[in-house]
């Protein structure tokens, strides 16, 4: 049975740190597929103008394809070099919401993430997302400083 | 960008230097312009509320209310039976967790909301109950509640018939249904009508969306820092409003957005608490209303006086019927428009029987209205009920809440400016929409639409609230006219996708999803 980790990442320094710690891990388990997971914070519950409705499908694939282009395809690209199993994926979402049910779905063993987002005031938001994740994970989370 | 907010400072300052020196000439420019107003306007609402032949009874008020019951019937009082289902679908119990990101049924119907929950929520109301007295309440309920069915409808179509674009983006509303759905029905006149329904829509975004917004707000403004020309309220409006639709300054809308919804709980939750306050009036003020409803206790036009203002306000105000819900609910994402169609059931309901219900309860029992001791009817002059402080439209509601709470006309004045700029916002977009369908998509037909709409703006808040809702009012329902139209038309497609689902969803092929 390939163990399966999911790995979010927030496409900076601290998402690619818990990334390497993944792939450290990944080496040591042996037969091991990483998921790395981009997750866009949205919420369905939010309130929007008309014309940003009329846009918002345009805009989805637009956020789609950025983070895929800065985030996830570079980091998969780079997995696939050194050898690991690697698949990308970029969601909307809650971000703590949308790891765990990505875990659920592939029924991963951990999910990696850092400990807070580098920057400024994403560092607070991050941050809640990590504790959040921490508290409610139906599977074990490791937190990479 | 930049050039825009330097010319909008200069304005200001222009405008805020000059203000005390023609003060007086301005009052007379308010004058002004109210009459060329009333004047260019007069034969179009003479037309739409012309009077059933040997009756008092407005022609266009009969044509929304039979609408409505027939839709009732037809959809077997979809609005009783599928309000649950329309919740659950609001709180993305049906939603697939692959369409994340785009558009839900709570952002649709939230944005919807924002466009129809505006003054006449709180003004309108207050002309109605300041007309028809208590009364009216019942009667706009009672349309409310039907008119979810004309709603159900439309937003339907709207969805069944929208144009989605290769870049991804998306127009609908009865423009699109009517001409599509006709053509698709082999059924002649659909672009007539189509193109006669974007003429009023713009219309109607000038008036009711725009100039009664402005006007108002201007009322509930100077109520409180005391009477200034309405011109300045409406540059100021106008500036703000012209900052984010044609700047694309989107944060202001972003902000105004969360926060009207927490208006919209606060200015309930008011009124909730006076009425509680009052809460052995409650039996009485039901009673008026009741009575008021059947007899009209003394309003002019007796019972069917009460009836007509209850129907005309619950109309403007929840805009069933009318088609620019459509044009908002268009943009969901959805394999099935029928679900559009349950949401929007919540927007009358919302709108008409929670908060229109609960203005017209405030006035009512704040005893604003003034009542012969004598008789027990209503004490009326010139066509009006008397108020204490002779107050009508939005400086009604101000008073009936300032009974209880002192400062709320403060409050009232802030959920006013953000209401009346939501709902600006949203139908500057309906009318750009009818406006580009009759004169095509591009940068410069599009800031053509803006630059009118923003000097509607400035023309609604000068004029006085007569001529101003008297327009508002004959342009939106002359919406409705072509749009209900439309909708006899289409009722069977309607109905089709509304049996498919039902069977559907009674075999389970219509899943929940887990959340």
């Amino acid at each position: 049975m390939t163990t399966k980790l999911v790995v979010g990442l927030d496409g900076k320094g601290s998402g690619d740190r818990a990334l390497s710690y993944a792939k450290n891990l990944a080496g040591l388990i042996g037969d091991c597929e990483i998921l790395v997971a981009y997750i866009i914070e949205w919420s369905p519950y939010s309130f929007q103008t008309p014309e940003e409705n009329a846009e918002r499908h345009k805009r989805r694939e637009e956020e789609i394809s950025t983070a895929l282009e800065r985030v996830i395809d570079p980091a998969v690209a780079a997995l696939k070099k050194d050898g690991i199993k690697v698949k990308g994926m970029v969601r909307h979402g809650h971000v703590a919401d949308a790891l765990n049910s990505i875990s659920e779905e592939v029924k991963a063993s951990q999910i990696v993430v850092s400990r807070s987002s580098d920057g400024g005031l994403a560092t607070r938001i991050f941050g809640s997302s990590t504790a959040n994740l921490v508290m409610t994970a139906s599977v074990p989370v490791t937190v990479v400083g | 960008m930049n050039n825009i907010y330097r010319s909008l400072i200069a304005i200001g300052a222009f405008a805020s230097t000059v203000t005390p020196v023609i003060a007086q000439e301005a009052q007379s420019l308010d004058a002004k312009v109210n009459a060329a107003f009333a004047l260019v306007t007069g034969p179009f609402v003479s037309f739409i509320f012309a009077p059933i032949p040997g009756t008092s009874f407005p022609w266009i008020v009969m044509w929304l209310v039979i609408a409505a019951t027939i839709f009732t019937f037809y959809f077997s009082f979809v609005q009783l039976k599928f309000f649950k289902h329309a919740i659950s679908l609001v709180k993305g119990d049906y939603s697939d967790p692959n369409d994340a990101g785009e558009v839900s049924h709570f952002q649709a119907l939230a944005t919807a909301l924002s466009g129809t929950v505006g003054l006449g929520n709180i003004a309108g109301v207050a002309v109605a109950v300041g007309i028809g007295g208590p009364g009216a309440t019942f009667w706009m309920i009672l349309a409310g509640l039907m008119g979810m069915a004309s709603k159900f409808t439309e937003c339907t179509l709207g969805v069944k018939y929208r144009n989605e674009y290769e870049d991804g983006t998306v127009s609908g509303g009865p423009m699109y249904y009517i001409s599509k759905g006709f053509a698709e029905r082999g059924l002649p006149g659909g672009k007539f009508l189509a193109v006669l329904f974007s003429i009023f829509c713009i219309l109607g975004a000038l008036g009711g969306g725009n100039m009664f917004q402005a006007n108002q707000a201007h009322a509930q403004i100077s109520g409180i820092v005391g009477d200034y020309p309405g011109w300045i309220t409406g540059i100021v409006f106008a500036s703000v409003v012209f900052m984010v639709i044609v700047g694309g300054v989107k944060s202001i809308a972003r902000v105004t957005e969360k926060v009207v919804p927490f208006m919209g709980v606060l200015y309930v939750t008011a009124a909730m608490i006076i009425i509680l306050m009052n809460y052995d009036k409650i039996g009485w003020a039901f009673g008026q209303i009741f009575a008021g409803a059947f007899t009209g206790l003394g309003v002019a036009g007796g019972m069917v006086g009460a009836l007509i203002q209850g129907f005309k306000r619950a109309a403007f105000s929840n805009e069933a019927g009318v088609g620019s819900a459509a044009i908002a609910h268009s943009a969901v994402k959805t394999k099935e428009p029928i679900t559009e169609g349950f949401v929007s059931l919540l927007e009358p309901f919302i709108d008409t029987v929670v908060i229109c219900t609960m203005t017209a309860l405030v006035i009512t029992i704040s005893g604003q209205l003034i009542l012969d001791p004598a008789t027990g009817n209503y004490a009326v002059e010139g066509g009006k009920i008397a108020t204490i402080g002779d107050t009508s439209g939005v400086a009604l509601t101000s008073a009936a809440f300032a009974s209880a709470f002192s400062w709320f006309p403060f409050i009232l004045a802030i959920a006013v400016i953000l209401f009346a700029f939501s709902t600006m916002i949203s139908w500057s977009y309906y009318g750009l929409k009818a406006w580009t369908y009759l004169f095509g998509e591009g940068k410069t037909t599009e800031l053509v639409f803006k630059i009118i709409f923003c000097v509607f703006i400035v023309i609604g808040a000068a004029a006085s609230l007569g001529p101003v809702i008297d327009f508002s009012d004959a342009a939106i329902f002359a919406m409705a006219v072509v749009n209900i139209t439309g909708l006899y038309f289409l009722m069977s497609v309607v109905k089709s996708e509304f049996v498919s689902y039902k069977e559907r969803l009674a075999s389970g092929e219509i899943k929940k999803f887990e959340h």
